[in-house]
């Protein structure tokens, strides 16, 4: 074969060989994100069990506050029931605003802070809030790469092809995003 | 990052090919004064393969061990745990496997081969003197090691390098306070041999201050800075780590007893075994870390 075949052979190896290794990068990253994804809803799973809990503990101690138990109650049936993405968006972040209340409720009752059950629930709960931050930004460090990698070139051409599409951050509507502990020192 | 990961893979190789070449030598040595044939090295090379797999298995274990850590479940540590297993998230790896160490001091380190097997470990000092988001910062900094593969280089010296400096320790000391003064009288209970444990003792301890070089060569004090950050980049909060590392700081002056020489790397911060503010001579040779109030400083920079 004449020389300038085997760089014609050469060169579409190379193009080939990088065009695996960027789709293979663009598959590990969809699943990082689908598993992200997952994780937020693992996470939010795990508030909505331990409300009730709460609610129950609380409501022994702090009688008077029959409106927010119901408001929390309410908000964690919305969010369960919830079919689309605002709808849950909405509820989940009354059910932030509503948990914060309790708990700011229950500085109140010296009876209940000495709880051992409420401070172990206090104490899951303040830990799920963080997880639920924490795969928050798991999913959108991941989204924002896959996103980069989609809109860049010569990726974007494979990413086309092969129907890679981008995903849509997840935003959290809570301005009050510091270290998601600080309420519950 | 995986910058970071390949040179920690490198430098693993690196280490293990160099610890088998020395202590390869030294076998040839030894095994030329004591036996014909290459006995010395053949023995030497396969302590050393045996010493390079078992460090690389099980190096955790023994780091663990050394320190006298002990595993804890959640419901003895519900907030340790939720708070490694929150950042484990945020850094997409499993969770480590969460230890507890008997000591006031106050300080942290984590080992392991792999993000699939680490594991982590505080003191009961830094459990009792961190608040949650201080806790945040000292257990995103781990991580930062654990996604870096900090932890394998960190693992495999501590084990490997240290058993060297341990048994020169320990030759020395032996030949310093038993030996050295037996062989004057007891002539006749084995004068070669005791020769021969001073002449690897006096190798090894020519050998010690190399290891320590090696040591630092392969831990630079650059990592710690890029675990800071990339720990701060975790909890998206640098204010929670600078605020640990002034407490650690603080509580410096805590000695702690199940510091030595080998793991020293790996904490947190530089623990010492000598009451105050002050390192023993060996412990300075075996510096590894950065100033903290650098560290400080570079944190509340971000």
């Amino acid at each position: 074969m004449p020389t300038w075949a085997w760089i014609v052979i050469g060169a579409v190896a190379l193009l080939v060989g990088a065009g695996i290794l960027i789709h293979n990068r663009l598959v590990a990253l969809r699943t990082r994100v689908d598993n992200g994804w997952s994780q937020i809803d693992v996470q939010l799973r795990r508030r909505y069990d331990l409300i009730p809990n709460l609610v129950e503990t609380v409501k022994g101690y702090a009688t008077h506050e029959r409106e927010l138990f119901e408001k929390v109650t309410e908000a964690r049936a919305r969010a369960i029931d919830a079919k689309a993405m605002p709808d849950q968006a909405s509820a989940e972040n009354m059910i932030t605003a509503g948990l914060r209340q309790l708990l700011a409720v229950a500085e109140a009752y010296p009876d209940l802070k000495a709880n051992q059950n409420f401070l172990a629930l206090q104490e899951e709960l303040s830990g799920t809030e963080s997880k639920i931050a924490y795969s928050r930004q798991f999913y959108n460090d991941q989204v924002m790469r896959l996103n980069t990698l989609i809109g860049s070139f010569p990726s974007n051409l494979l990413a086309r092809t092969f129907d890679f599409s981008m995903r849509e951050f997840f935003d959290i509507e809570d301005p009050a995003r510091g270290p998601a502990t600080v309420e519950f020192p | 990052m995986y910058e970071q990961i390949a040179a920690n893979k490198r430098k693993t190789v690196v280490l293990i090919v160099a610890a088998i070449l020395l202590l390869g030598a030294v076998g040839y040595v030894i095994g030329m004064f004591y036996a014909s044939g290459p006995v010395g090295l053949v023995g030497a090379v396969a302590l050393a393969i045996v010493m390079s797999l078992v460090s690389y298995f099980s190096g955790d274990k023994i780091v663990l061990a050394s320190t006298r850590a002990r595993p804890v479940t959640a419901q003895e540590q519900p907030r340790l745990h939720n708070i490694v297993e929150g950042l484990s998230i945020a850094a997409g790896i499993p969770k480590p496997k969460v230890y507890v160490i008997p000591e006031r001091a106050l300080n942290a380190f984590a080992t392991g081969r792999s993000p699939e097997h680490s594991s982590v470990a505080v003191t009961e000092g830094l459990l009792e003197a961190m608040n949650r988001v201080e806790l945040e910062g000292v257990i995103g900094h781990e991580l930062a090691h654990v996604v870096d593969r900090d932890i394998l280089v960190g693992t495999i010296v501590a084990t490997l390098i240290g058993a060297v400096v341990l048994i020169s320790e320990f030759f020395m000391r032996s030949w310093w306070w038993g030996g050295g003064r037996r062989s004057g009288g007891g002539r006749d209970s084995g004068g070669g041999a005791s020769a021969i444990v001073f002449a690897v003792g006096l190798v090894l301890l020519v050998l010690a201050p190399i290891f320590g070089q090696l040591v630092r060569l392969a831990v630079s004090r650059n990592r710690e800075y890029l675990a800071d950050a990339q720990g701060a980049l975790l909890t998206r909060y640098p204010p929670g780590l600078a605020s640990a590392l002034r407490k650690i700081a603080e509580g410096a002056v805590i000695p702690m007893r199940s510091a030595n020489n080998a793991t020293a790397h790996l904490w947190m911060n530089q623990p010492s075994r000598i009451e105050g503010e002050g390192m023993g001579s060996m412990e300075k040779l075996f510096s590894t870390h950065p100033p903290i109030a650098e560290r400080i400083r570079r944190l509340e920079e971000m």
